[in-house]
């Protein structure tokens, strides 16, 4: 039996609405499907499925707000019978803190604790402290707990009632979180450095000559791969700091930060960048910014970023401090790519830059390793057609 | 692997300690022809003769106190006490004798004794023969207080408790001496130093000891068929506390229950909820229970012994009162 769970779709997720169900029961699924669409507070995710397998139920009706973890839908492994699969389901189900009811159904209010003396409502000492932590009022908080107090669940069930309705504020809050997490926890250094692009842009004038609007390569997908490619040989910028230790990403995903029209951002991987040709990235990238705007990213472009890119550059300004998405380790920023006087072979010429910029976590790399990481990009960048190729 | 019982786990313990250490010698009332009044020492008169093996006269003042001299004098005496009711008549020795030499002679004398008595009820012995009085004991600086509740620790505990150079006493529940089970061979080592997770849960902490494990180990196991999952620790050490293993259970379960066969007033339990409030008041999201015997001596009628001592059905409502839900 396979128990699909709600993945978690990043750090800071931890419940998702279903939106709707892509498959019904009966139906076989193959790894990499998209099985449903679950809403986030940032944005309708198509979430996939790890398996293959026949649908044999699902469990979780569109609407229910569910958290994390939560087992949605039981598929049949290729060999299982129903009838193997039917005893678990009602395992499952006989443990219902898993299986939530549809959040359009209000909770329901428990009786006024009966033994309570006027004007005081007992409260755990575990739920105060709690409540407390997350600025609830704990009289207003309903009590389920022995002699109607107030528990640690009452107020963690209160807590998810009281999140915000709305999509942007939603997303700002999630955004002000990670951000708050970052700038609080991670001891950030920056580091800085000058790129000339004349032979970047040389080379993608000359790919680009004679082909449509729509076939033109980008130099977003050159600035990524280079990115990319430095993590490879500087691995300690390319994971996630987690339980106090560094732990290397699985493969270099980068994280490509995009703004969306109605304001908020969101930074969906484009995976497996170091092994991929420059065509095939700049049709990712191009798929990836259409689909996050359009708010149908898939659950592993947002959970999977082992580090982030951004670029500033079409807002015009000249060099990013960026900051760390947690739980990763590294984000580099570029700016506008601008004339600047540039000195080659002796004498000033002008010629395309871009300041590149390193935002790091100390924890994990020193300011000496990150000088490294962004001279490897800058050097990347003056073979253009060595990084526009495939890798094995 | 071999099947045993409690009893004969405690008989494999004294016989081995006899064999080990020619200073230990065990003394106490029918231990010697007779055997033990639960047998424990059954066969060893013959085995290990009169000297190593001594019946004492009716007088719990005066045999405990000779197992004290001797202990002082330098051997390893284990004096058996029938029941901890009569113990009481031995308590000057112990707690005025035993439990000061080593602090009123400035570490000049230790009393290296171990003394051993039945505890408990649950056999129709009526008010004289059935209380649960560790906590008496538990109280009293100077001693270890042991209550090995498994075959391993009714085999195990024995030999630490003759090594250790302060007095120790071990309460045997009446009720574990025809306990059956298990035993590894050759038996695993314990310690007399920490509480023990019998059972693994997420809902709840239950500390017990001694003969009240066997009944929250079933009232845990009904539990868990409602969907609550009950940790289980059983203290093993009554004095001293192990309050590391006590508070990291609460502090992850968030909630306690204390079952223990002592009156509830002044008892054991009443000292570990008090020391879970001092360490982890912050964490508790329910105030903390305990399920005692009712403040009556010992009726003799199995009926109302039966209602007088902490059953599962009394454990099992405490524990879900503890999470809000109706038993």
């Amino acid at each position: 039996m396979i128990a699909f769970g709600l993945p978690s779709l990043g750090a800071d997720m931890d419940k998702g609405t279903l939106l709707e169900w892509r498959v019904r029961p009966g139906d076989a699924v193959k790894k990499g499907d998209v099985i449903a669409i679950v809403d986030t507070t940032k944005a309708a995710i198509d979430v996939e499925c790890w398996h293959d397998g026949t649908v044999e139920e699902l469990l979780v009706e569109p609407g229910a707000e569910i958290p994390v973890g939560t087992v949605m839908a039981v598929l049949r492994e290729p060999g299982e019978t129903s009838e193997q699969v039917r005893a678990q389901i009602d395992a499952l189900r006989a443990a219902p803190a898993r299986v939530a009811a549809p959040s359009a159904i209000p909770p329901e209010r428990p009786a006024a604790p009966a033994a309570v003396a006027a004007g005081r409502v007992p409260v755990s000492p575990a739920a105060r402290k709690r409540a407390a932590e997350l600025g609830l009022a704990v009289d207003s908080i309903a009590a389920t707990g022995p002699g109607g107090a107030v528990t640690l669940a009452d107020v963690e069930a209160a807590a998810a009632r009281a999140a915000p309705v709305s999509r942007g504020e939603a997303m700002r809050q999630t955004i002000a979180a990670a951000m708050a997490r970052s700038k609080r926890e991670i001891p950030h250094y920056y580091l800085a450095e000058d790129i000339p692009l004349a032979l970047a842009t040389a080379y993608l004038a000359e790919r680009n000559a004679g082909r449509s609007v729509t076939e033109r390569l980008l130099l977003a997908p050159l600035l990524v791969q280079a990115v990319a490619r430095a993590v490879q040989r500087y691995p300690e910028f390319n994971g996630f700091f987690r339980d106090g230790a560094f732990v290397p990403g699985p493969g270099v995903h980068c994280g490509v930060a995009i703004a969306l029209r109605g304001g908020g951002l969101v930074a969906p991987a484009l995976h497996n960048v170091p092994s991929r040709d420059i065509a095939t990235l700049n049709r990712a990238l191009l798929d990836l910014v259409q689909r996050a705007r359009a708010g149908s990213l898939k659950a592993s472009e947002v959970a999977d970023p082992t580090i982030t890119v951004t670029s500033l550059g079409e807002q015009g300004v000249r060099s990013v401090f960026p900051i760390i998405y947690p739980p990763q380790v590294a984000i580099v920023g570029f700016g506008r790519v601008i004339e600047r006087p540039w000195i080659v072979d002796g004498a000033i010429r002008p010629a395309p830059v871009v300041t590149a910029s390193l935002g790091a976590d100390h924890r994990v790399s020193d300011g000496h390793r990150g000088a490294l990481l962004l001279a490897a990009v800058r050097d990347l960048l003056q073979r253009p057609d060595e990084l526009a190729k495939a890798t094995p | 692997m071999t099947t045993t019982t409690y009893r004969e786990a405690l008989r494999a313990a004294h016989r081995e300690a006899l064999q080990r250490d020619p200073r230990v010698f065990i003394m106490g009332e029918d231990v010697g022809q007779y055997g033990g009044s639960y047998a424990v020492t059954k066969g060893f008169f013959d085995e290990f003769g009169p000297d190593r093996i001594r019946d004492t006269p009716l007088s719990e003042l005066a045999f405990v106190g000779t197992g004290i001299g001797a202990a002082l004098g330098g051997q390893r005496p284990i004096v058996e006490i029938m029941t901890v009711n009569f113990s009481l008549l031995a308590l000057d020795q112990i707690v005025n004798t035993g439990a000061t030499v080593r602090h009123m002679s400035g570490g000049q004398f230790s009393v290296p004794v171990v003394i051993r008595m039945a505890t408990g009820a649950g056999r129709q012995l009526a008010a004289q023969h059935s209380h649960s009085l560790e906590v008496w004991y538990a109280h009293v600086p100077g001693l270890r207080v042991l209550a090995p509740a498994t075959l391993e620790d009714a085999r195990g505990m024995l030999w630490p408790a003759l090594e250790d150079p302060d007095p120790v006493v071990i309460f045997e529940h009446a009720q574990l001496y025809n306990l059956e089970g298990e035993l590894a061979d050759p038996p695993p080592a314990v310690d007399i130093e920490h509480a023990v997770v019998r059972r693994a849960g997420r809902d709840l902490t239950i500390v017990t000891y001694g003969g009240s494990l066997p009944r929250v180990a079933e009232a845990a196991g009904t539990l868990a068929g409602q969907g609550v999952e009950a940790e289980v620790i059983d203290l093993r050490v009554l004095r001293p506390l192990d309050w590391g293993t006590i508070t990291a259970s609460v502090r992850r379960t968030r909630r306690v229950l204390v079952v223990d066969e002592g009156w509830r007033t002044c008892s054991l339990a009443a000292e570990i909820i008090a020391g879970v409030v001092e360490r982890a008041f912050y964490d508790l999201d329910a105030p903390p229970a305990r399920v005692c015997s009712e403040e009556v001596p010992m009726p003799y009628p199995k009926h109302l012994e039966d209602a007088a001592l902490p059953m599962p059905p009394k454990i099992v409502a405490a524990a879900l009162t503890l999470l809000g839900r109706s038993a």
